[in-house]
């Protein structure tokens, strides 16, 4: 039963990394715009000659 | 869809979507308005940006309007104040741009670099309305980049009372989300590891259960020392002012929790609470990011700062060169443009004056000055260019003296909420209740004397009163929101439930400065209605395109030797006949205009005026007279009164009106209603109103855009949202009723907490229990009754 914990002690450390993890992205201000990566993220950069069809199909 | 789009191509601007003149501007068999959107596009195309126009319909915002001049940024001292980051080849600012609406705007602005390619990055906060742009300040400058915004169309709005800055520094959100975090991850974890003894342990088992109370312990700390610091700290600071409010029997509870489970978990008597304080401290700190949270990136706290320009033209030996606002002295001759803002009371030496005073004085007609008149600050010039001598420095000016007034020092007192009186009588029950259980068992047993006695602190714990007001008025916020009615914070909604009296400003609030009607004075037939129409449709002044919708006609004929005076009138041929119109010096009439009038000439006979005319929002007339059965209404406005006759209807007693009112006369009005005891509710638009906005106990802003500059207050009212002023009432009403009845809900749950408590019979998992479901309801109830009343008083 002394394996109980060890396996508290490795879950415990698990849940330690995630919280460090979001602390760290909350700080570094990743979470202060939840909008706009979002909308960022479905532009495409288009080649030159395409352009014009491109721009119909988004229509 | 498809046809949508072909529809509105064919009769609307290209890139705004406004209608289009007669002759509109051809470019790729593409219609434009004006040549500024015309302009706009060719810099897109040219740049390989088209998908702009792809990604939303007619995504661009009009350009009629003249640009501003930016020759000031090339002034190091102004360009210093305003950007984030400079290096040898890096500069690095974020401004604010309104215009920013979809994800067209996104889309453009962060393809700058295909534009030029000095500028190395941007990137947007599109809620914010934020632009960060790093550009390569060796080859390109700040002068060129924000041009380079206004010339596609996203010109920044650029202020001294910088709103940018402040929120960069403001990490208040952040650190209450990691306290949040740490909190919740200390909570699962503490669950987890007491949900064994809420079965009971096995005697074999006797090791583990002190294992876990160890463990439990150690996850309290960081909640007791980090997430719930807060609670400690305000108790104690408002304990030493005097003051009893909820987070006093928190921060006890808290204490006591901990205490309790140290001593029960060292002496192996127990298991403690510590699975309670942790879901305690978590849910109270989710109520607060409730409170907190920002749904509109708006300011409340503008001034005049924030209204005037950044930099004027001083002219010095007849060269123009751009200084900073407060360097200007007494006796500095200054240049302003057509469409500028007079930055300080000035005397009038070179050009025609026409200065638009609307948000100054109330005033909604622009007045003429003749050379050698004082023109007071804040007025909009909106003739040819002007020089001007300084005569009082910016501060100390007519309209900015306002703000050295004493109301602007003082902070306004702090709304008194419901829960903050409640929670007076609540903590002083509370005390007695928890001593009266101790003193009653220490004669018998001294140990159930300090468990009931700690059992009482410990369940009665505020918890679920305490989240009933934030999660009741976030709620109410964000419906308001929906309905375009921003809020300061939550305590506004209270207040509002609050007013017996409601003070009106006249010009912008109750009328609406969009919308005018016309009223022809002389005789005109349908045929020259016609022809006025189709001359008129050419003209970009304000005044023609009011009256091309007011007149509702398509157009008919064409226009050959269409000629434009700016601001004077407008001539030209129109099937067969001569068509002149305009102010009566163009029409070469002896007459003096009164207002904004258009003269009419066709074929050299005089066939009268046009005499436009203020409209009422919509609504206005309900608004009064519901508002009027309950409240009293007054009405403070700086203008003539002109239009009293229309008014007396709405307002009880003549007495109540008020015209030709200073920015000084109003706030002391305000100031003498409220000795007489009555809560001031103040509806205001301009800068003349800030005072009395400040000075009321609630202030609200109405404006048509709520980008546009408003003056410090409370809440700002989106103009579309005038007639819903009683149901926003109601609903604040409604919102003060659902917080009675949760308070009542939280306190029956404390009660029969409170019954086992004081007998010394609570258990740990009771309170495991008790705790968290008393919340749940409590943020079940508040929300749905919130939303139930918001669809009774049709808001939802």
């Amino acid at each position: 039963m002394n394996m109980i914990y060890m396996l508290i002690g490795f879950s415990i450390l698990l849940a330690l990394i995630f919280l460090l993890a979001f602390l760290w992205a909350s700080k570094s201000g990743q979470n202060d715009d939840l909008y706009t990566p979002g909308v960022r993220m479905l532009f495409d950069d288009q080649p030159e000659e395409l352009k014009e069809i491109k721009s119909d199909e988004d229509h | 869809m498809k046809q949508n789009i072909s529809l509105s191509v064919d009769t609307l601007c290209y890139h705004c979507g406004d209608s289009l003149p007669a002759s509109p501007y051809l470019l790729e068999d593409k219609q434009f308005c004006c040549l500024g959107c015309q302009g706009v596009y060719q810099i897109l195309s040219s740049n390989n940006l088209s998908s702009y126009y792809a990604f939303n319909n007619v995504p661009g915002a009009s350009q009629k309007k003249a640009a501003q001049h930016f020759d000031y940024l090339d002034e190091q001292d102004i360009a210093a104040k305003l950007v984030d980051y400079t290096d040898d080849t890096n500069t690095v600012i974020t401004l604010f741009i309104p215009a920013i609406h979809c994800s067209s705007c996104i889309y453009l602005l962060e393809h700058l670099h295909k534009i030029n390619n000095n500028i190395s990055q941007s990137r947007i906060d599109f809620l914010k309305k934020q632009v960060s742009i790093t550009f390569k300040n060796q080859v390109i400058s700040l002068r060129k980049v924000v041009e380079l915004l206004a010339a596609v169309g996203y010109e920044p709005l650029i202020s001294l009372q910088d709103v940018v800055k402040k929120q960069q520094s403001d990490h208040s959100e952040r650190n209450l989300v990691a306290k949040i975090a740490v909190a919740g991850f200390c909570f699962g974890n503490v669950m987890l590891l007491s949900f064994p003894d809420y079965f009971g342990f096995s005697s074999f088992e006797q090791n583990f259960k002190d294992f876990f109370g160890w463990a439990n312990l150690a996850f309290s700390i960081p909640v007791l020392l980090y997430s719930g610091r807060d609670y400690f700290i305000s108790a104690w600071t408002n304990l030493k002012n005097g003051v009893l409010n909820l987070d006093f029997p928190l921060a006890l509870g808290i204490a006591v929790m901990f205490i309790r489970s140290l001593a029960e978990i060292v002496t192996h008597t127990g298991a403690g609470f510590i699975d309670t304080l942790c879901s305690l401290v978590f849910f109270l700190l989710i109520g607060k990011w409730m409170q907190q949270r920002t749904y509109h990136y708006l300011s409340f706290e503008r001034d005049y700062r924030s209204y005037f320009p950044v930099a004027v033209t001083r002219i010095v030996d007849n060269k123009e060169q751009a200084v900073p606002l407060n360097e200007l002295k007494t006796g500095n001759r200054i240049l302003i443009r057509s469409n500028e803002i007079i930055p300080a009371d000035a005397i009038l030496l070179k050009g025609e004056a026409k200065v638009d005073f609307s948000f100054v004085t109330g005033e909604a007609l622009p007045v003429n000055k003749i050379l050698g008149e004082i023109i007071y600050a804040g007025g909009r010039q909106l003739g040819g260019a002007i020089e001007l001598e300084v005569v009082k420095p910016v501060s100390q000016s007519y309209l900015t003296k306002l703000w050295n007034n004493e109301t602007f020092v003082q902070q306004k007192d702090p709304i008194k909420t419901f829960s903050d009186t409640a929670s007076k009588y609540f903590s002083m029950v509370l005390l007695a209740i928890a001593l009266a259980a101790g003193l009653f068992w220490i004669n018998t047993d001294l140990n159930k004397a300090v468990a009931s006695f700690t059992a009482v602190l410990i369940i009665a714990c505020p918890c679920a009163l305490a989240l009933s007001s934030p999660f009741t008025l976030t709620a109410v916020l964000s419906i308001f929101d929906k309905n375009k009615f921003y809020l300061k914070n939550t305590a506004v909604i209270e207040e509002l439930a609050r007013m017996d009296t409601i003070v009106f400003d006249k010009t912008g609030t109750i009328t609406n400065p969009q919308s005018k009607g016309f009223q022809f004075v002389g005789e005109l037939g349908n045929s020259e209605r016609q022809l006025i129409s189709d001359l008129a449709r050419n003209s970009g002044h304000p005044l023609s395109r009011e009256l091309v919708k007011w007149l509702d006609l398509t157009s008919c004929f064409p226009v050959n030797k269409y000629r434009e005076m700016v601001g004077r009138g407008i001539s030209g041929e129109v099937n067969g006949h001569q068509l002149k119109m305009g102010s009566a010096a163009f029409l070469g009439l002896t007459e003096k205009d009164k207002g904004s009038v258009v003269h009419i000439l066709v074929d050299n006979r005089y066939c009268g005026h046009f005499k436009s005319e203020q409209r009422w929002r919509t609504g206005f007339r309900q608004v009064a007279l519901k508002l009027g059965q309950h409240q009293d209404l007054h009405l403070l406005s700086g203008d003539q009164d002109h239009d009293r006759d229309l008014l007396v209807p709405f307002f009880p007693r003549n007495q109540q009106l008020h015209f030709k009112q200073s920015p000084q006369d109003k706030l002391d009005y305000i100031m003498k209603l409220q000795q007489g005891g009555s809560k001031v509710m103040m509806f205001g638009d301009g800068l003349n109103d800030a005072g009395a906005l400040k000075q009321s106990n609630l202030g609200i802003a109405v404006t048509d855009d709520i980008n546009n500059f408003s003056p410090g207050c409370d809440a700002i009212l989106d103009g579309e949202a005038f007639d819903k002023i009683p149901l926003f009432i109601k609903q604040a009403r409604s919102a003060v009723r659902v917080i009675h009845m949760s308070f009542v809900i939280s306190l029956t749950y404390n009660a029969v907490g409170l019954f086992f408590a004081v007998q010394g019979l609570l258990s740990p998992l009771m309170a495991a229990i008790l705790m968290p479901l008393s919340t749940l309801t409590i943020i079940l109830f508040t929300s749905l009754a919130a939303r139930f009343y918001a669809r009774k008083n049709q808001l939802l």
